[in-house]
């Protein structure tokens, strides 16, 4: 956002000169205002692109290590899990839903996937395809308050939260897995890889391939434009002869699965399965999506968005901890950058034809 | 409301005064020719919303090759009626027959598979996709190619081009690129993506719900020649319209509807406009025919 706001002053001062000639009964032209404002609206990942390009040669100004291959290793696993629960939650939110249960529901599939290979003995396979079962479960459940009682999805994830993040512990008895005690392919997702200078865990090509994926799914077919015109208009989409419900389920259906995935990378990354991993992670991929430049309105956003959204939140981490500023001031940024995010949206969407 | 209508009704009496002339033939083939084909045919619809009645039992015939005007004042009924027709309300009580056959559609998209296509009076276009998306929007084509096959792509370049063709047989030329985004286009612009949808996929009939409304002169007139050539494809159209030249020009027949009830059936051939807006706005009554 700080770009925008270098670029606010000088644009500004043009269009107000743009609003005098209007006065004066000239005819109204595009200021370059209204460029930004349009290109902005055209291309939601571009706002969040800029920020995230911009900050990061911020940071490297400041600290040369910023951009060394070990620290962008480190943001790039710091990322994955949440990166990766914030393709489930941009779905859900570009149908102008929201889903406040979604690390909950990734601790459960990883508690599961976890302890019936450590403690039940099960199979790598069986344990990770029941663990994205539960996953799938989850969305399901969330998807049929939705769509079938009509519950605002805000209160129906609020009560999953609750169900979901108590069913964990019941389950785990608040006990933690070490990744050790798992099979190979259950921490897989945590060894070690190297691409060109960096030192990546699997999880995060996982990630990427999943950002790729559901990109695919939501630009190239026709699911992914009923998700859109689901999210934009019910109304219209139902007059048009969209099965409405049936989107908006296998939307909350699918997220669900993602979050199998998720719990996957995650238990990778920590190297364990513990119900009180990535509590946050709820809120998280929620500050993603929308730092990310997908509307909470619905119909507007897109995955990559989320993908940038996710990375700045790790850059001002990182590159606050390496500017040597005092980490409380990271929260700080992070919440001036979702409001706005937020902000920029409402501008955005008051675009002129 | 009723004073604007009647007020609208009277200089336009001479415009249509040539209209019956033209209709004249129409409506004496009709009445010479083979009985008519009931395409559609609705018998005592009820609506209620609440304490709101929207219908007190309305019947409607529709003929095949016919265009059946329904016109009424502001909240007379109209569009709740041509909604509980095609699915996007279902009615409390009434039957409805398509091809003589009885149907209750339980969605748009249910009346759609059955060759109905419908332009609502709130157009039902999604904003944020463009032009050709809203065009085939949830009849989506994929594309011939292995990615198609595999993995279900969209043949979007095929789509654009039969939307950039379809404009074209419909003689619209204010929507250039078919790849710009509907939010970003006139109220007008809107409504002939709307308009081109139906008349692109309509196989049964074709429902209008004020389809001009938004419309400058020489585009209203395109959507009306657009009614007219339907009608000599045989395609019944059932036209909402507040603007009564339009309906005296183009309707074999003009449903009237008053109150949440058809105040009367009449053919422009025997009617002047004035008279139908006598009985639209309860001055006048029609005998039962
Ligand atoms: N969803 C709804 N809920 C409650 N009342 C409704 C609803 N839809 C329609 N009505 C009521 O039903 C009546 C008929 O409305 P309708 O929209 O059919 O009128 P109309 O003839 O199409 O009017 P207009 O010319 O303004 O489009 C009105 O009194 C309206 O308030
Ligand atoms: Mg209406």
């Amino acid at each position: 956002m700080s770009s925008l706001a270098d670029h606010g002053g000088p644009i500004g001062a043009v269009s107000d000169g743009a609003a005098t000639i209007e006065e004066l009964g000239g005819s109204r032209r595009a200021t370059p205002l209204d460029r930004v404002q349009r290109s902005l609206h055209a291309h939601p990942a571009l706002g969040p692109f800029l920020v995230l390009a911009c900050s990061s040669l911020i940071f490297y100004a400041l600290n040369g290590r910023f951009l060394a291959s070990e620290n962008v290793s480190l943001m790039l696993q710091q990322v994955a899990v949440i990166a990766a629960l914030g393709v489930g939650q941009t779905l859900i939110i570009l149908t102008a839903g929201i889903d406040l249960s979604i690390g909950a529901a990734m601790i459960l599939a990883q508690l599961f996937m976890a302890q019936l290979a450590a403690n039940d003995h099960w199979a790598a396979l069986p344990a990770l395809l029941l663990g994205c079962v539960v996953g799938i479960g989850t969305g399901a459940l969330n998807g049929t308050l939705v769509t079938r009682f009509r519950v605002p999805p805000f209160i129906a994830t609020l009560g999953t939260l609750s169900i979901l993040t108590s069913s964990g512990l019941l389950y785990s008895q608040g006990q933690t897995t070490q990744a050790s005690q798992m099979p190979g392919l259950l921490n897989w997702t945590g060894n070690l890889v190297k691409i060109g200078p960096f030192n990546l865990i699997n999880g995060v090509l996982v990630v990427f391939v999943l950002y790729l994926a559901v990109n695919y799914l939501l630009t190239q077919t026709r699911w992914g434009r009923h998700v859109y015109a689901v999210g934009d208009d019910l109304e219209a989409a139902r007059l048009a002869g969209i099965r409405t419900r049936l989107v908006l389920f296998s939307v909350y259906a699918f997220a669900g699965l993602i979050v199998g995935i998720a719990a996957w990378v995650s238990i990778g990354y920590t190297g364990a399965a513990s119900p009180n991993n990535a509590v946050d992670a709820n809120l998280q991929s929620i500050t993603a999506v929308v730092i990310g430049g997908t509307s909470l309105f619905g119909g507007r956003g897109g995955v990559f968005g989320t993908l940038f959204g996710a990375l700045i939140v790790v850059v001002f981490t990182s590159g606050l901890t390496l500017a040597n500023v005092n980490d409380l001031y990271q929260p700080i940024a992070e919440g001036v950058l979702v409001i706005a995010a937020v902000g920029v949206d409402q501008w955005i969407r008051r675009v002129k034809a | 409301m009723s004073t604007s209508v009647s007020s609208g009704g009277e200089p336009l009496a001479a415009p249509t005064a040539p209209a019956p002339a033209s209709l004249d033939a129409a409506g004496g083939a009709a009445a010479a020719g083979p009985p008519p084909v009931p395409v559609l045919e609705a018998r005592g619809l009820v609506k209620t919303f609440g304490h709101v009645i929207g219908l007190r039992g309305v019947d409607l015939t529709l003929n095949r090759g016919e265009v059946l005007g329904i016109i009424g004042d502001n909240g007379a009924g109209k569009s709740t009626l041509i909604k509980c027709l095609t699915g996007a309300l279902q009615p409390d009580r009434g039957e409805i027959l398509l091809e003589g056959r009885q149907v209750s559609f339980r969605s748009p998209l249910d009346s759609r598979q059955h060759g109905i296509e419908t332009v609502y009076q709130t157009l039902a276009v999604s904003p944020a996709l463009d032009i050709a998306a809203n065009m085939f929007l949830g009849r989506e084509r994929v594309s011939k190619g292995p990615l198609g096959l595999l993995f279900r792509k969209l043949d979007k370049r095929g789509m654009r081009a039969e939307a950039r063709q379809q404009m074209a047989r419909l003689g619209i030329t204010t929507l250039q690129d078919m790849s710009q985004r509907v939010e970003t286009l006139s109220g007008g612009q809107r409504q002939a993506v709307a308009v081109a949808r139906a008349a692109a996929f309509g196989s049964k009939l074709i429902v209008l719900d004020e389809p001009t409304a938004a419309l400058g002169v020489r585009e209203s007139e395109q959507v009306l020649e657009l009614i007219r050539e339907l009608r000599r494809q045989q395609l019944p159209v059932i036209l909402i319209s507040h603007n009564m030249p339009h309906v005296f020009s183009v309707c074999d027949r003009v449903h009237i509807q008053r109150l949440g009830a058809c105040a009367g059936v009449v053919s422009p051939a025997t009617t002047s406009a004035e008279e139908a807006v006598a009985i639209m706005t309860g001055a006048k009554q029609l005998v039962a025919q």
